[in-house]
């Protein structure tokens, strides 16, 4: 690894309803990379993705031990301060959820609970998150509609501009395209490449071919256990080991 | 006919009589005190209160009771909203990863659910003997809230839990407070929050044996909280146990009205269901 690593995650381990989900992870995600996780359903990938924001902390009987470090400050400390740590991190997740209200404050949410921006700022702010993630000229003329009213897939680039107008330093993606067409998916997959440029990357995903795409580096994960990591193209075309070659046989063939 | 076909044919005819039973029972039911109430219908009936010898078949209304029904159950659900919105937040929100309390509080609201409103009457007749109070609007009020709190929090609970999981994740991973995230699913059950209260006003103003000792009973319309207020039900009660004929028609008349009092609120909570939908996901 190059650079310092954004996310380091040190001995975690996560139980649910007493079933050992995350088992001893440890693993350092790259600075303004792509990382993709890859593994079988069931395996632990969206728990693990989940650990980097806390988001884990609510589910029901819960029990998570082990660092992990954002910057190099451990989000699991108990005096860590859990909304300044989430607001680092967008996620997009499988569907996209927009929030009950209109297209414009759904991207405004964000810079209003933390902050009071003048009306001015956040007309700007918004009006740039929507054409980062091209969605300006699609509903410009329509900001004050109910985000429901949009495509699943502008749904899904409003969802991701939402997360972008808090400045978060790392984007979260579980399976964020798996509810999309081929043509919203497509369009997803560029963002994240285009935006690698300024962001840390985590991306969980099912589809080897969008790993390979837009990611630089991967993580297979199998029963809870991280089996390989390392850049994508060794991983998917010359795996080390036999776990990830049976998983990835019928990508390479 | 194969067997499958008569199950079929079975399970599609006993549908149809059942439904035919409730729907038939519902028009018995409104018919009956359509037909025998609009007879002694009148102006008066809603517009006074009861006169000198309104219970022996003379002039007045039930103006006294209309009020005091709705503000007994209008005071009660607002006052039960204010109290079962932050026990339905706190159930879902806070308790989120301790399963095993909230359902513990889950099973206790059924239980308070179950029991019957006169239990409700005594126990806020208790509240009222301890703090001094006589048979009041207060009173009422008390003892209506205490009767609607568990509707208005099972049926919240329920709603709240509706609410996508994602949507929660998607505020929190904003860096929203639980607090913020809450307000953020107030929003998405806007109209759940409004069936609640349809739920909860009609089980309040249709209750007799809540505010049986605690609301008393008044040909006046109250004008503080400290005085008794006539309910509907109650009107009804009494002028049914009238020997007078004209006294017992004005009995389906007051039925007549409670009918429509509710068939109104039904209709404005719809209305308000179905703006308030516009931004749910």
């Amino acid at each position: 690894m190059t650079s310092t690593p954004h996310i380091s995650v040190q001995n975690l381990n996560v139980h649910i309803a007493n079933q050992h989900i995350l088992k001893n992870i440890s693993i350092n995600i790259p600075n303004k990379k792509v990382t993709s996780i890859i593994g079988p359903s069931g395996c632990g990938k969206t728990t693990l993705l989940k650990s980097f924001n806390r988001l884990l902390d609510n589910t029901p009987d819960v029990k998570i031990t082990g660092k992990v470090l954002v910057d190099g400050e451990d989000i699991y400390d108990p005096n860590a301060e859990i909304t300044h740590i989430r607001k680092k991190m967008g996620l997009l997740s499988q569907r996209p959820y927009p929030l009950p209200m209109s297209i414009y404050d759904n991207v405004a949410y964000g810079p209003r609970i933390h902050g009071s921006p003048k009306k001015a700022e956040l007309d700007e702010l918004v009006e740039a998150q929507l054409r980062a993630t091209g969605l300006w000229q699609e509903v410009k003329d329509r900001l004050k509609a109910p985000a429901s009213k949009l495509s699943i897939g502008q749904q899904q680039r409003l969802c991701l501009a939402r997360g972008l107008a808090v400045e978060p330093e790392i984007i979260l993606g579980d399976e964020s395209t798996s509810a999309l067409d081929p043509v919203s998916t497509h369009i997803i997959e560029d963002l994240f490449i285009e935006l690698k440029e300024k962001y840390s990357i985590v991306l969980v995903t099912h589809i080897l071919r969008q790993a390979r795409r837009v990611s630089d580096y991967i993580i297979f994960v199998y029963m809870g256990r991280i089996i390989e990591f390392g850049p994508t193209e060794e991983v998917l075309l010359n795996p080390k080991q036999e776990l990830t070659k049976e998983y990835v046989k019928g990508f390479i063939s | 006919m194969t067997k499958r076909k008569l199950e079929e044919l079975f399970i599609k005819i006993l549908m149809i009589l059942a439904t035919i039973v409730v729907v038939g029972s519902f028009f018995l039911i409104v018919g009956t005190i359509f037909s025998k109430g609009i007879p002694y219908m009148s102006w008066d009936m809603i517009s006074k209160i009861p006169g000198g010898g309104f219970y022996i078949g003379k002039e007045g209304g039930v103006l006294n009771a209309i009020i005091g029904s709705l503000y007994i159950a209008g005071g009660a659900t607002i006052l039960g909203l204010l109290i079962s919105i932050p026990v339905a937040l706190f159930i879902n929100m806070y308790m989120a990863s301790k399963n095993f309390i909230a359902n513990t509080f889950r099973l206790a609201f059924d239980v308070l659910f179950g029991i019957p409103s006169i239990v409700y009457g005594a126990f806020g007749f208790l509240i009222m003997v301890y703090f001094g109070l006589k048979a009041s609007l207060l009173g009422g009020i008390i003892a209506v809230t205490l009767l609607v709190i568990p509707i208005l929090v099972r049926t919240l609970d329920e709603v709240i839990q509706t609410v996508p999981g994602e949507l929660r994740d998607a505020a929190l991973s904003l860096g929203a407070t639980r607090w913020e995230t809450a307000k953020v699913v107030l929003r998405q059950i806007r109209p759940g929050i409004f069936t609640a209260i349809l739920l909860s006003f009609g089980r309040g103003i249709g209750d007799v044996a809540s505010v049986l000792f605690t609301a008393g009973f008044s040909d006046n319309i109250p004008t503080s909280l400290h005085e008794p207020a006539a309910t509907l039900p109650l009107a009804i009660f009494f002028q049914l146990s009238s020997p007078v004929e004209e006294v017992q028609g004005r009995a389906y008349a007051s039925a007549l009205i409670l009918t429509i009092v509710v068939l109104i609120i039904t209709v404005l909570s719809e209305i308000l269901i179905k703006k308030f939908s516009k931004h749910k996901i």
